[in-house]
């Protein structure tokens, strides 16, 4: 490894750390006026301008504290659970494409930190992890409010992961491929010259159960059940308190952001420019020399745009949803995840293998 | 006459069942309340420090005693009040009033040399303005009774004979 590389890789991984962290406050910010916008109310305004400083201010307070290992816990997983909980996503953000490529002193670099062929295996990897702080905290906690709440949490994802699968398996099935880079340049083309060809027009099924299976996968509302302040007091992290509870609540939002970018990558173009940005690359190509390299360069930065908005589009769903839909019942959950995603999503994936078989090519 | 009995329970429908609709449906509501608040900045809120909630004549908040052109209190020390109250919250010592403190002549013989109202006991039920018959006790429109210390929960005499404009 050259230094050059080094740099490159120490580069993207400061870029992607960055937005993905220094998004969570301004998630939680926006969660909290979010809510309050849709309910009618004000929200936090008192701190910093918008009240922008209010997380800030949280986060302080929770540093503050006393960091207590209650005495009767199992303190290895009690400590391990909200290093994983913050580790799995980030683990999984690796992997996304955040742009084609950029030239660099005539040297290619592709913006994905992780270059490697399984991406998609290696990031449902990751996300499956997440089901491990629930378990952990929730055990290792002692305490049955918190393994009821870690039992449900695990009942949960299992059922939704099955039908998450099969949504996945009938997108790879499309693709042809593992590599994220390689299922965004799929989805670059258009129908007609103007639909783009993005995964959700060619699978519309599979995004709906992947849509809605994520949102089980990162325990959002309206299947939030591993936490629920009236029958379980607070869920799997009741006994924590200071930064440990601080890293739950930060590796939610970074769930989030980790979420938000899988949807795009797969079923909405993931870099691939919003439609109009392709003329505004070349607007703005005029300005400069016109070498193919800077004509490449400013395509990345619109691609990164790109998917910043996408992903950005995907965060206020998320909120947006959560303030809008009451939380589902522990059985009409179960029936939702085994009696109509997983058989919806297993048609679908016969469908999908049929039609390509026979129809495609 | 016999009972007609009426089922307006009925099967959802096909759009009902699939709930993806009332899901749009209900986004969309948000969706509209979120562009009110954030573009619009409509809200219900009070902006509370700056902006306080107008209170109607009839809230019944911290006590005062009214007073005479002579800062002297109306009170007459007749326990009227004390008898009355619920919560028995109001202690009163009676005693007699100098007559060069009541320029009035006989009308106020007596006077309370403590009138202390426990206001944590209090249950503001405003009894004791009803039961008084010199309009002396009487509570005012003040609802910020936020206090620090029990000690403070006490209303005495200096307290309540504080200057209160209108109700207060
Ligand atoms: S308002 Fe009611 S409870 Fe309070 S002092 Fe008067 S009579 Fe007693
Ligand atoms: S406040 Fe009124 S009711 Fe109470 S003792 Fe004085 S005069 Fe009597």
């Amino acid at each position: 490894m050259t230094l050059f590389d080094f740099i490159q890789l120490f580069a993207k991984i400061a870029v992607v750390l960055g937005f993905a962290l220094t998004s969570v406050p301004f998630l939680v910010w926006f969660e909290r006026r979010g809510s309050a916008w849709m309910q009618g109310r004000v929200g936090p305004n008192r701190v910093g301008p918008f009240g922008l400083l209010q997380s800030v201010a949280d986060v302080l307070k929770l540093f503050t504290k006393e960091s207590f290992i209650p005495g009767h816990v199992n303190k290895f997983f009690y400590v391990l659970a909200p290093v994983i909980a913050l580790a799995a996503p980030v683990g999984a953000l690796m992997v996304i494409p955040f742009g084609s490529h950029v030239i660099v002193f005539g040297q290619k670099i592709v913006l994905q930190i992780a270059e490697i062929d399984s991406g998609l295996i290696f990031l449902l990897a990751f996300a499956g992890l997440e089901v491990y702080p629930v378990i952990l905290g929730g055990w290792a906690s002692h305490n049955k409010y918190t393994v009821l709440g870690s039992l449900r949490g695990s009942s949960q994802m299992v059922s939704y992961e099955i039908s998450m699968g099969m949504s996945i398996l009938s997108m790879l099935i499309i693709y042809g491929t593992f590599n994220l880079q390689e299922m965004v340049f799929w989805q670059s083309e258009k129908i007609f010259g103007f639909i783009p060809y993005w995964g959700v027009v060619v699978n519309p099924i599979g995004a709906l159960i992947f849509f809605i299976a994520i949102f089980a996968e990162t325990n959002r509302l309206p299947f939030d059940l591993p936490e629920g302040d009236s029958e379980i007091v607070g869920g799997y992290h009741i006994e924590y308190g200071a930064m440990k509870f601080g890293m739950f609540f930060l590796a939610e939002y970074v769930a989030m952001v980790m979420a938000s970018a899988l949807i795009s990558t797969m079923f909405f173009g993931g870099f691939g420019l919003l439609p109009g940005f392709a003329s505004l690359v070349e607007f703005v190509g005029t300005f400069t020399s016109g070498s193919p390299e800077t004509v490449q360069n400013i395509q990345a930065v619109f691609e990164f745009v790109s998917l910043l908005l996408k992903v950005g589009f995907f965060l206020f769903v998320f909120v947006w949803v959560r303030w809008t839909l009451p939380r589902f019942r522990f059985d009409q959950l179960m029936d939702l995840g085994w009696k109509i995603l997983f058989p919806l999503s297993f048609v679908n994936l016969i469908v999908i293998i049929l039609v390509s078989h026979f129809f495609v090519k | 006459m016999a009972t007609k009995t009426v089922n307006v329970s009925k099967p959802y429908t096909w759009s009902e069942k699939i709930y993806l609709l009332a899901i749009v449906q209900g986004l969309l509501i948000t969706l509209k309340h979120f562009i009110n608040g954030f573009f619009l900045r409509k809200h219900n809120t009070i902006m509370y420090p700056e902006v306080r909630r107008e209170y109607s004549d009839r809230f019944r908040g911290a006590h005062f005693i009214s007073i005479d052109r002579n800062k002297t209190e109306n009170c007459t020390a007749c326990y009227l009040c004390q008898t009355v109250c619920p919560a028995e919250c109001i202690t009163i010592v009676a005693g007699e009033r100098e007559s060069a403190h009541n320029p009035d002549g006989v009308k106020k013989e007596k006077q309370p040399v403590k009138f202390d109202i426990d206001a944590l006991r209090c249950c503001f039920c405003g009894f004791c303005e009803e039961a008084c018959p010199k309009d002396a006790i009487k509570l005012s429109g003040k609802y910020e009774m936020a206090i620090t210390s029990r000690e403070e929960a006490k209303y005495d005499l200096v307290y309540l004979k504080r200057e209160v404009k209108g109700r207060g």
